[in-house]
């Protein structure tokens, strides 16, 4: 079965997939004002300084929306549908792309609590993903 | 203020046309549109085109056409919002006396007998693997739809909207869409039919969704003195503005739920001197049912949030106060961006509508948006000079 796409780390990205090798969500922080951005920004979009620093996250958020997908739009999601696609609004105050994992779609719940977590997807690559917090009903 | 005229609509065959290419359709489109207006086509000294999705309609598509001493051309996008955009560059350039007769065009052709619409719209170039593309691309974050489906999931989470508010934008459209002779989906639908259909991305399912289609739409504008002396009664074009909220990857942007239409709306109806109450019918750019709703809210038809309960009459279909999107939209008439909503005020405002013609024409208000509900345009049309 043909595997799902598996990202290609390259100059710009690198210091994020280090960090998710080592089990780090990092973004880029602004300095000037403590902004952070995702996924990658030339300037702080908050105050347009420049340059900005690659600073680990705290992984923690809340689901801001979701959609389940149910067309295979690429093979290597042949046996993956309905699966979800979900923006998580992080404490560092980025939205960010990324699937829940471990919560049935039907019991995923706009607010629900999420922390991340890195899977590991193969090509020495790790892709930050987010589950419930423990403890969390879904 | 007239800020320009609309004097010459041509709209292609639409749909399943195999065989052609965007710009063969861009001079069909071309000829029908001077041919509505009763110009030829060394009338014209400007030509603004649409950029599409695969890019294949770019300048050299003057000298493809055989046109000659242009003074304006260009190749403008804002995705969907673009119509807007260039209806402004054309009104201001003729206004600065760059330029007369200028056409503005959208073609596209990505249908192909062997594949599916879907497929054909976002082919294998629009899922790069490199750097933070790439996690895209293994999350499934693939194409448009899922991100107006998490938009309409957003809204139905603060507001209560329901499978049963955008049903009832689709059944509508299909309404009108029965009476457009260049509509491609004709068959009746029903609410039960709209739950019936398959899920694409929930909470949209296929009858959410615009169609695709191969084909062309052309206008051609021109200042207001000059549109009095050509066949068809001129359209003119009495305001228009553009926004585009910008980023949705911050957790204090909300574009999702309240769009670009709230401020481009306002300035578009200061501009032209009127208000809601005087718009007879709305053509509002519909990739999804969704973005008709959240448009009508940001427009202030209604309250932020009371979009859904606002359709749920069916008042945007044949018969209903606000007759919305008459030719069936891009939901089920043609998928041109937004010349669809375009080239169907054009139709109305002229009052050339036949069996979906509205009786309140005198103001006609389009959208257009583009990306996830990241850029927009308004415009107001209307036969009247003010």
């Amino acid at each position: 079965m043909t595997q799902k796409p598996i990202p290609i780390p390259d100059e710009i990205s690198g210091p994020f997939f280090d960090g998710t090798r080592d089990g780090r969500l990092m973004l880029q922080h602004c300095f000037a004002c403590d902004g952070w951005s995702f996924p990658v920004r030339e300037r702080c979009p908050h105050c347009f300084a420049a340059p900005l620093q690659w600073r680990a996250a705290s992984g923690k958020g809340t689901l801001y929306t979701f959609a389940i997908m149910h067309q295979v739009m690429n093979p290597g999601f042949a046996g993956a549908t309905p699966y979800n696609v979900c923006q998580i609004d992080l404490a560092e105050g980025v939205r960010m792309i990324s699937n829940v994992v471990g919560v049935p779609n039907a019991d995923l719940r706009i607010g629900m609590d999420l922390e991340v977590m890195f899977d590991d997807v193969g090509d020495n690559v790790r892709v930050p993903k987010f589950r419930a917090v423990a403890g969390e009903k879904p | 203020m007239i800020k320009g005229s609309i004097v010459g609509l041509g709209v292609t065959p639409m749909g399943k046309i195999y065989g052609r290419r965007s710009v063969d359709f861009a001079a069909e489109a071309i000829a029908l549109a001077l041919e509505d207006a009763g110009l030829q086509k060394s009338d014209v000294d400007g030509l603004l085109i649409n950029a599409n999705i695969p890019q294949d309609m770019d300048p050299r598509t003057q000298m493809m056409l055989g046109f000659e001493n242009l003074t304006l051309i260009n190749v403008m996008n804002g995705y969907g919002s673009t119509a807007g955009a260039m209806m402004q560059y054309a009104c201001m350039a003729i206004r600065e006396g760059l330029a007369n007769t200028v056409v503005l065009v959208y073609a596209d052709a990505p249908l192909t007998p062997s594949r599916g619409a879907g497929a054909s719209y976002s082919g294998p170039h629009r899922f790069p693997l490199g750097g933070m593309a790439g996690l895209k691309a293994h999350y499934g974050d693939f194409g448009a739809n899922l991100g107006y489906a998490m938009a309409a999931q957003r809204h139905m989470h603060l507001y209560g909207t329901t499978e049963d508010h955008l049903g009832a934008i689709a059944v509508g459209q299909r309404k009108w869409a029965q009476m457009s002779p260049w509509a491609q989906m004709k068959a009746p639908m029903t609410m039960e039919d709209h739950h019936n259909s398959r899920w694409i991305a929930e909470p949209l399912r296929l009858f959410d969704c615009c169609l695709v289609s191969n084909g062309a739409v052309a206008v051609v504008v021109t200042s207001a003195e000059r549109a009095q002396d050509l066949k068809q009664t001129p359209v003119n074009v009495l305001g228009y503005a553009t926004c585009s909220p910008g980023d949705h990857l911050r957790t204090d942007r909300h574009p999702a739920v309240e769009t670009g239409a709230k401020r481009s709306g306002e300035m578009a109806f200061q501009m032209a001197g009127i208000t809601r109450d005087d718009i007879g019918t709305c053509q509002l750019y519909d990739c999804y049912t969704y973005t008709v709703l959240v448009t009508l809210e940001d427009y202030g038809f209604c309250e932020k949030g009371e979009g859904g309960p606002f359709v749920a009459d069916g008042k945007l279909g044949p018969g209903g106060s606000l007759p919305t999107n008459t030719g069936g939209g891009q939901l089920s008439g043609y998928y041109m961006w937004a010349f669809t909503p375009l080239s169907e005020a054009v139709v109305q405002a002229r009052g050339q509508g036949g069996a979906r013609q509205v009786p309140k024409n005198d103001y006609v208000l389009v959208s257009g948006n583009g990306g996830i509900l990241n850029f927009h345009s308004t415009m107001i049309l209307s036969r009247h000079a003010s």
